[in-house]
């Protein structure tokens, strides 16, 4: 398992320098260690984490958005209407809650079709693992700098290690 | 009986330029439908952000670019329908609390983009939820004079601000936006760096 600050400066490795967000379990460590760090802007919905990251991106930086995939649904016309057209990129960090059916019920619609929607709304995605972090990380930075439009990556339960509730 | 808010009232066209008069290198963001189509007649401004879709996130986009850029002051134009469809945004800005960021509403009480519908502006006051938010200088207006001087003051003052601004319904003859949007973040992104 990886430890969230080293997945954190993975991310400050290639670029990544805005973090804002919407917290989930799978996410939380992350989340604590920015909160830590103080680069972590908290948002109150998914739609207006996307909103402000959009910002900071006009204003220079390299934003990330973390949410729970429940989050993509409340984002996804940002996304369509804002980022995809004017082009505004962001590194889009979803907790894949409801993987393989194993979860609580109101994740396993979102959690089975997930990639299917990305790929609809044509929102490049990549699933991290341990072993290809680094890989992961670069093909982020790329498909981001390249197409600038949102990149998602998405984070299963045990890939990086998080706090318990 | 004509109220004392209506007898006085300015159109939002008339409001924005009565604000354009006192901006001068301010970044701007201006909410969807006719708010940016007006604005970008009045005054179109490489400093300019319009909207086109993604209603709610006019204020959003100027918090970002608010706590991205601390040394430039942000304007966000919004309104009372893209307001009230992100009511949350209230409490990040009021908890964040931004020094560099203006909100101005611009209050129809309708949806005046889309066939004069009401809102519920009329009967929630916008200005008392900023104030619970946390805004920092909150005022009210909708007489032209008024409308300047809270601008002046809130330019030189350490936000957030908010600034409800009344105005009456009517629309400006104003284009759909010609720019092209992916042109517009790099407009915008050449402005700030």
């Amino acid at each position: 398992m990886l430890e969230a600050d080293d997945f954190v400066k993975g991310l400050q490795g290639i670029g990544f320098d805005f973090f804002t967000g919407v917290p989930d379990v799978i996410l939380g460590g992350i989340i604590a260690h920015l909160i830590e760090e103080r680069l972590y802007v908290p948002a109150v919905r998914e739609d207006e984490a996307v909103a402000i990251a959009a910002g900071a991106y006009l204003g220079g930086k390299i934003p990330v958005v973390l949410m729970q995939n429940s989050g993509l649904g409340n984002a996804l016309n940002v996304l369509e209407s804002l980022n995809l057209i004017y082009q505004i990129p962001c590194l889009l960090l979803v907790s894949w809650r409801g993987f393989e059916g194993k979860d609580a019920p109101e994740h396993l619609v979102m959690g089975e079709t997930m990639t299917t929607l990305l790929d609809t709304v044509k929102i490049p995605h990549r699933t991290l693992s341990v072993e290809t972090m680094v890989e992961d990380l670069q093909w982020t930075a790329k498909t981001f700098m390249e197409q600038r439009i949102p990149v998602a990556l998405l984070l299963k339960k045990g890939i990086v290690k998080t706090v318990q509730p | 009986m004509i109220g004392p808010e209506e007898g006085v009232m300015q159109s939002r066209a008339q409001a924005m330029a009565a604000i354009f008069e006192l901006l001068t290198d301010q970044l701007l963001i201006v909410c969807n439908g006719f708010p940016s189509r007006e604005a970008c007649k009045l005054r179109d401004r490489d400093q300019n952000f319009y909207m086109l879709g993604s209603m709610g996130a006019a204020a959003g986009i100027g918090l970002g670019l608010a706590l991205a850029q601390p040394q430039k002051t942000v304007v966000v134009f919004d309104g009372d329908g893209n307001l009230l469809m992100s009511l949350g945004t209230l409490a990040t800005i009021g908890a964040l609390k931004p020094k560099n960021l203006i909100h101005v509403v611009f209050d129809n009480e309708v949806y005046g983009s889309t066939g004069n519908q009401p809102t519920y502006s009329r009967v929630v006051g916008l200005d008392k939820m900023a104030k619970a938010a946390g805004y920092v200088n909150v005022e009210r207006v909708w007489e032209k004079e008024d409308i300047v001087y809270e601008c002046k003051t809130m330019l030189a003052d350490t936000g957030p601000s908010f600034l409800l601004i009344k105005v009456n319904e009517q629309l400006e003859e104003a284009d759909r936006i010609a720019l092209v949007p992916s042109e517009m973040t790099k407009r915008l992104k050449q402005n700030v760096s």
